[in-house]
């Protein structure tokens, strides 16, 4: 059974429109002009426990309105959502024990003081025993790589220390559902590398369910076998990743090394050329051409080296976004 | 420990400390909020034709009173829960299983316990300088003025965060705040006793919250009779209301609830 179902989910906001400059405040104080933005337009998809599953999207596809449905932060227009048995908008005490939000731009940590205060508010808060929450402050510090940083105020520890004891705090609970919104924003790549760890580690551990949104593409090929895509509101994708390849880019990349330069006008006859340099060059062909390109490629050049591989897959998800965009303002 | 006891517990503990972090700004507050010593040398000097029961060292224990009693009962929950719901900081307090109400409260106690020794230091230091106004509330007027501060601050902080909730439609809910406030200024007896107004004024005044908030608990700090009764019967009746006002709104308003930069 689910422990996330969200079916046709909806979320429209009203929005002011002003117009600049003088006459357009006038107007904008005397009468205000309204419209309806539909942010999130009808999605379905469930999503299993233990469950660790990519939310990918431009800026303004909906993923963050969608995140904060899921978690009852706002009401959805229409639809119906239940997480861990709940209607998360009734926000019942016992729905809120059983989920967290991580947003990588927010904190809750008390700015001021050190970690260590904030989860002892979270201990108490969750009705934690004082004995087990050290426990769990501990089990977790030591998966983290977090010690002496929690009894440092918080405003002095780097944007990854930090994160790693957002994380702490938000994982206090032991929560089944991990909402998680870029939590690697701005880490460097050490950091963006043991957060990833530490997720992996807690979704085996404790069979959590998370749900990750990320511009990071690596955060969703290490962690997330399957992946949704939302594209202006609507769901684009659901499946695993490699089935986003299968689906947007049915092609394969083929890379070859020759032993003399190469002309790279010559190449357009065996698949479309993505880059040429002296001797190197890519090339893109459809699946059912590439027995036949690689079978010509060998006969036409004196080759040193032939490689095929999947295109990588944040060109693809690029690619997806910039033809859905191009689609959108065609048809408009 | 019961565990709602030890949530408080908790989260005014961290107050205090995060509270404690800011020790200059605290004797600044206090030192901003001078304004019943200005009125106190006011009144002071026109004791002799103002009228009523107070002499000049009456209305310096009474503005003292007024000190003591607004640094004890200040209120701001409307501008942090405002810049909370603009800034979308509401989003996080709304994922924890408890009520975002205590957190607000239970900052302002933590607040109220740092600033409390700072207080008795400048109480000492007005005694000093003017020992002729000394004097210490017995314990009955103590327990009394105790009892009216608590009800004063539990209904100016349920007045101010039922207005706060104007922020899920309004971003800038403190408006209605400093419309409040100004009638809080004239008619609590911040500014004068209530006995110095016109009665018609007065009895009017005394339908209103205002002169509880101040008059009232400076009254019996400085050992002057009150009508305890009807004082508590109309902070109860307005707290009441205020507790309506701020129940429906908060339901309303979280629909309404964006959670706009968060």
């Amino acid at each position: 059974m689910a422990i996330i179902e969200v079916h046709q989910l909806v979320k429209s906001f009203r929005v002011a429109d002003k117009e600049p400059g003088f006459a357009g405040t006038l107007k904008h104080f005397v009468r205000r002009k309204y419209r309806d933005v539909e942010a999130v337009k009808g999605i379905s998809f469930d999503i299993a426990p233990g469950e660790m599953v990519g939310f990918l999207g431009p800026n303004g596809a909906g993923k963050t309105t969608t995140l904060k449905m899921l978690t009852g932060l706002i009401h959805p227009t229409a639809g119906r959502v239940t997480v861990a048995g709940s209607e998360p908008f009734q926000r019942p005490p016992a729905f809120l024990k059983r989920i967290t939000m991580v947003m990588g731009q927010k904190q809750q940590l008390i700015w001021d003081l050190p970690a260590l205060d904030s989860l002892r508010i979270n201990g108490a808060v969750y009705e934690i025993p004082e004995a087990e929450c050290q426990r769990r402050i501990k089990e977790l510090a030591d998966m983290l790589e977090l010690d002496e940083q929690l009894t440092k105020p918080v405003r002095k520890l780097s944007l990854g220390e930090r994160m790693k004891a957002e994380l702490l705090a938000a994982l206090l609970h032991r929560p089944d559902v991990l909402f998680l919104d870029e939590p690697t924003l701005g880490l460097d790549v050490n950091a963006q590398a043991s957060v990833r760890e530490f997720l992996r580690q807690y979704n085996q551990r404790y069979r959590a369910t998370i749900l990750l949104t990320s511009h990071y593409m690596a955060d969703i090929t290490a962690l997330c076998p399957r992946v949704l895509i939302i594209h202006q509101g609507k769901l684009m994708f659901d499946g695993d990743l490699d089935g986003i390849l299968a689906r947007f880019a049915p092609c394969r990349e083929i890379s070859i090394e020759t032993k003399q330069p190469i002309d790279p006008a010559t190449l357009h006859a065996y698949g479309d050329v993505l880059t040429s340099h002296g001797r190197i060059a890519r090339l893109i062909v459809r699946r059912e051409d590439l027995t036949a390109s690689v079978g010509r490629l060998m006969a036409d050049f004196d080759l040193r080296d032939l490689t095929v591989n999947d295109p990588p897959i944040e060109e693809t998800i690029a690619r997806i976004f910039t033809e859905a965009n191009a689609n959108e303002q065609t048809m408009a | 420990m019961n565990k709602r006891w030890r949530k408080f517990v908790t989260l005014v503990a961290a107050s205090h400390a995060e509270m404690s972090e800011y020790r200059v700004e605290l004797v600044l507050w206090i030192l901003s909020s001078i304004m019943p010593f200005v009125l106190m040398g006011l009144w002071m000097k026109a004791s002799h034709n103002a009228g009523g029961s107070l002499g000049p060292v009456g209305f310096a224990r009474y503005f003292l009173a007024v000190f003591v009693i607004r640094q004890l009962t200040l209120v701001w929950v409307i501008y942090e829960f405002e810049e909370d719901v603009v800034k979308g900081r509401l989003s996080a307090r709304l994922l924890h299983p408890i009520d975002p109400g205590w957190r607000y409260l239970a900052s302002h106690l933590g607040e109220r316990i740092a600033r409390f020794p700072f207080l008795i230091g400048v109480c000492a230091a007005f005694f000093v300088l003017y020992p002729a106004a000394f004097w210490l509330p017995g314990p009955a007027d103590a327990g009394r003025a105790f009892a009216a501060l608590v009800a004063a601050f539990a209904l100016r902080f349920l007045m101010q965060y039922a207005f706060a909730m104007v922020a899920f439609w309004s971003e800038r809910a403190n408006a209605i705040e400093d419309l409040w406030f100004f009638m809080y200024l004239f008619l609590s007896g911040f500014i004068a006793p209530l006995d110095l107004f016109p009665d018609s004024v007065r009895r009017v005044a005394e339908l209103t919250p205002f002169p509880y908030l101040v008059y009232m608990p400076a009254r019996i700090l400085i050992g002057q009779q009150v009508d305890l009764t009807k004082g508590f019967l109309v902070m109860a009746v307005w707290g009441t209301g205020f507790w309506f006002l701020y129940r429906r709104l908060w339901k309303t308003g979280l629909k309404r609830y964006s959670a706009m930069g968060a």
